[in-house]
């Protein structure tokens, strides 16, 4: 249980997020009206996906100096984990987008970034699966993953700030800026980022059990 | 007459713009009371979601203590 208390405390601050996220007040904002409270779900997604390629980078990282299958199933299975979550990131904003500028998507940098990001990683999948000879597989796809993770740098957080967005917190959008983001919503958005990445690798961590208890019982 | 319309026009048109100011916000959902069973059922599904996930560790646990007793 000891070990356990993280697990605990993602659930607490999930449940705490969907009541407060959906009850509490926000800033009267235009363009955004309710929607504002897509930062405690939609933005969040983001913040887990970056979390848990970043996992993934590391243990690519340490499978490049000590190739032990250990670190390539944890990065394999961070970036899996992450990919979900990314998707759900473009999925839900597509949802937003299609009620807010009228369309499921636009030639946005910051939605063609983050799409872009999201088929660079598609392809470590596809590259994993390319390869049947284990120790061949991890070098290439930990070799893969760092060049995938730099692009996710360029394309999510240097690409979007090169030209002008429509995306809420860009080109004077009203968004989650210091300006906007008022201490009520603070109360929420920090749990809400903080659980939904416990949650993230949470899931990942059932995966990396389950992908070694795979390795166990095969040998 | 002329400076009285003037004002009273200006003060009309005024009305207009600080009606526009405000922001539209769903005020009426939250009076109304449904908004609660919205969130109702969001943490009803959060709630299902955490239980599956901790029952999916409990079996993971379990199987991993049964391949540690075999080895």
């Amino acid at each position: 249980m000891k070990k356990n208390w993280w697990k605990i405390l993602c659930a607490l601050f999930l449940v705490y997020v969907i009541v407060a996220g959906f009850l509490s007040d926000v800033p009267h904002l235009p363009i955004l009206h309710e929607t504002i409270r897509n930062q405690y779900f939609h933005v969040c997604m983001w913040f887990a996906m970056i979390t848990l390629l970043t996992t993934s980078l590391i243990f690519s990282v340490r499978y490049l100096s000590n190739p032990k299958m250990n670190n390539d199933i944890i990065a394999s299975e961070a970036a899996r984990t992450g990919i979900f979550f990314g998707t759900l990131g473009l999925i839900t904003g597509s949802i937003w987008a299609r009620f807010t500028w009228g369309a499921w998507w636009t030639n946005d940098v910051k939605l063609n970034g983050a799409a872009i990001t999201m088929l660079t990683y598609l392809a470590y999948l596809v590259l994993r699966n390319a390869i049947t000879d284990e120790q061949k597989r991890g070098k290439v796809s930990a070799v893969y993953n760092i060049f995938a993770y730099v692009m996710m740098l360029v394309f999510i957080l240097i690409y979007p700030r090169m030209s002008d967005s429509l995306h809420p917190g860009n080109g004077g959008n009203p968004a989650f800026s210091k300006y906007d983001l008022d201490s009520t919503m603070r109360m929420v958005f920090y749990p809400a980022v903080i659980g939904w990445t416990l949650l993230g690798v949470w899931i990942m961590t059932l995966r990396i059990r389950i992908q070694k208890i795979k390795l166990q019982t095969e040998l | 007459m002329k400076k009285f319309l003037a004002t009273s026009f200006l003060l009309i048109i005024s009305c207009f713009l600080f009606a526009q100011e405000k922001v539209e916000m769903a005020d009426e959902l939250r009076s109304s009371g449904k908004i609660y069973v919205v969130v109702g059922v969001l943490v009803t599904i959060m709630v299902g979601i955490i239980l599956f996930l901790i029952m999916i560790d409990r079996k993971v646990s379990d199987i991993e203590k049964k391949l540690k007793n075999k080895a």
